[in-house]
């Protein structure tokens, strides 16, 4: 320590000089973490609130303006929404139990096509021939509509969750397989010599440099397979409606009926789904990366 | 192409570097460095500087074996070579700790032996206090102490320092400077050091090799006769001065 100045370093501004007792050390993150916090809160509520405000009232001036009486029934306003669905309690059982049932299949497709894709990025990042191989098909199956494909998967899977659960999976793998490869392989040329110089084994190198390294990216492919994967929840109800109801089944109901309170308030609850997946899995990457990972702030999108 | 490599050749106790007839064409054609021959000792600090793109690089990658040569001897012993990157190459996942204990990790060394050299590393290079910090909110001249401190664990009898202080601002790499001669004076290991600073040659080596443009060859040798511990004020002596303006005017290629 004796020869050590470290005055330079606090050029930077973040770091207290080691010379600094151990306190003025154990402070500096938490003011790091008020940093934001000094911002006042109202600017960033305010203007999504006001705009929200907004919008309803446009709603109203549709429905009321608009719309003639004999017509309504297209746009209801939001007061009868609300009133007609959402504290109907029955109605509102429905529309959860429903939203619950996809909830679980949008997860299943998810699991599964995140062990998949994980595997299959893993493999690809070992042999340059996989990847070679495998690309192609990968970039094809994204390239399927899935609609073209909805008769040979009732046709394997049958007309109940299985294939409900099989459609999340195939909408929900291409970004986890593409994310993770990239992942694996954004490792910088340095940290492999580094690990080359060192006789790392494969199975190291893949342990302690590759798929740490892959972890943003990794995230970020979870963060848009779970969207696609509620999306493929609902889609597959409306082809594969059988057993439990899902959302998109109550969706089609409502449609058919006409039931345009009850089919709105199944909209935006589904709506509320897929923020809530997206909350979750920012809330998570954040969790598991943001003490490193810089980009990890904020809402990550 | 008759190579004679000998990659584990066992290489004598106080040789523990040396390049006979080195040469190295890279498979586009371009030759990168052409008929090196030098040796370090153990206890000395070797400086190699040289224009940028003159092969100095090359010349470590061929040391530590991510290169081959394509003529010529390389003998050096490789089971802990200290590789000191021009980047710090921090794994941004792992605290300064946990990067520090990286290498002895991968070198199996036991986890009490090994938390036992990380602290001691941590100590040496003066980052006690910040092993819990992430390398991002590091300033670059402690992620290259961190980097320095996570060769050290090995305590590697060849060290190789790539152009590490490249990238730092002046007044930083002269504390870098002090900092590994005081490091290179405890351990006393076998250095090879690569840079395109005159003073920070001088400075910190027991000998400095010019090396011309590409193909690089030496093309000349000044012992350095400064007594060791250096004094960082030993930078404004004029015998100082004189012995850097003399490898500069072979640099400009003794013009």
């Amino acid at each position: 320590m004796d020869l050590v100045t470290t005055g330079t370093d606090t050029e930077a501004g973040a770091i207290p000089s080691a010379d600094d007792d151990a306190l003025a050390i154990e402070i500096q993150p938490e003011q790091r973490a008020k940093r934001p916090r000094r911002e006042n809160p109202a600017r960033f509520i305010l203007p999504p609130v006001v705009l929200g405000a907004a919008l309803i009232g446009v709603w109203y001036l549709i429905s009321y303006g608009l719309l003639s009486a004999r017509r309504r029934f297209l746009l209801r306003p939001p007061h009868q929404v609300v009133q007609n669905a959402f504290l109907d309690g029955e109605v509102m059982k429905e529309i959860l139990l429903a939203t619950w049932s996809s909830t679980k299949v949008a997860f299943f497709g998810l699991v599964i096509a995140a062990v998949l894709g994980l595997l299959l990025a893993v493999l690809m990042s070992q042999t340059k021939l996989a990847e070679r191989a495998m690309f192609p098909y990968l970039v094809v199956l994204q390239s399927v509509p899935i609609l073209a494909i909805v008769p040979l998967i009732g046709f394997w899977f049958g007309f109940g969750r299985t294939s409900r659960i099989v459609v999340c999976v195939i909408i929900a793998f291409f970004p986890l397989v593409v994310n993770t490869l990239f992942g694996l392989q954004s490792a910088e040329r340095g940290m492999h010599d580094l690990f080359t110089l060192h006789h790392a084994s494969r199975f190291t190198r893949l342990r302690k440099l590759m798929l740490p390294a892959a972890l943003p990216a990794i995230f970020a492919g979870l963060r848009i397979s779970a969207g696609l994967s509620v999306i493929g929840a609902i889609v597959g109800d409306f082809f594969f409606g059988q057993g439990e109801p899902g959302i998109g089944q109550r969706l089609r109901t409502y449609s058919n009926r006409l039931q345009g309170e009850e089919l709105l308030a199944a909209v935006i609850v589904s709506a509320g789904l897929g923020v809530a997946v997206f909350l979750f899995f920012t809330w998570l990457q954040n969790r598991v990366i943001g003490k490193w990972y810089s980009g990890a702030g904020g809402t990550g999108v | 192409m008759t190579a004679t490599v000998h990659d584990a050749a066992p290489p004598t106790s106080t040789e523990p570097l040396s390049f006979e007839r080195v040469g190295m064409t890279f498979p586009d054609g371009t030759e990168a460095i052409r008929d090196v021959s030098l040796s370090v000792h153990k206890g000395e600090f070797v400086t190699i500087v040289g224009p940028s793109g003159c092969g100095k690089s090359t010349l470590l990658k061929l040391a530590s074996g991510l290169l081959e040569p394509t003529s010529g001897t390389i003998k050096v012993n490789r089971d802990r070579l200290g590789y000191v990157f021009q980047d710090a190459t921090l794994l941004p996942w792992r605290t300064v700790s946990q990067n520090i204990e990286l290498l002895a990790e991968l070198h199996d060394v036991p986890a009490d032996e090994r938390r036992r050299l990380t602290a001691e590393a941590i100590d040496l290079v003066g980052l006690k206090g910040f092993e819990n910090h992430y390398p991002k909110s590091l300033s670059g001249g402690m992620k290259m102490r961190a980097s320095l401190a996570r060769t050290l664990t090995l305590k590697p009898p060849v060290f190789l320092f790539d152009e590490p202080f490249g990238a730092v601002d002046e007044i930083t790499r002269e504390h870098l400077n002090d900092e590994t001669q005081r490091l290179f004076q405890l351990e006393r290991f076998a250095g090879l050091f690569i840079t395109h600073s005159i003073s920070e040659a001088v400075f910190m080596s027991t000998r400095v090799l010019v090396m011309s443009n590409r193909p690089g060859r030496i093309i000349a040798t000044f012992d350095v006769p400064f007594e060791f511990p250096r004094h960082p004020d030993l930078r404004f002596e004029p015998d100082f001065a004189q012995l850097c303006g003399r490898v500069s005017h072979e640099l400009r290629g003794g013009h």
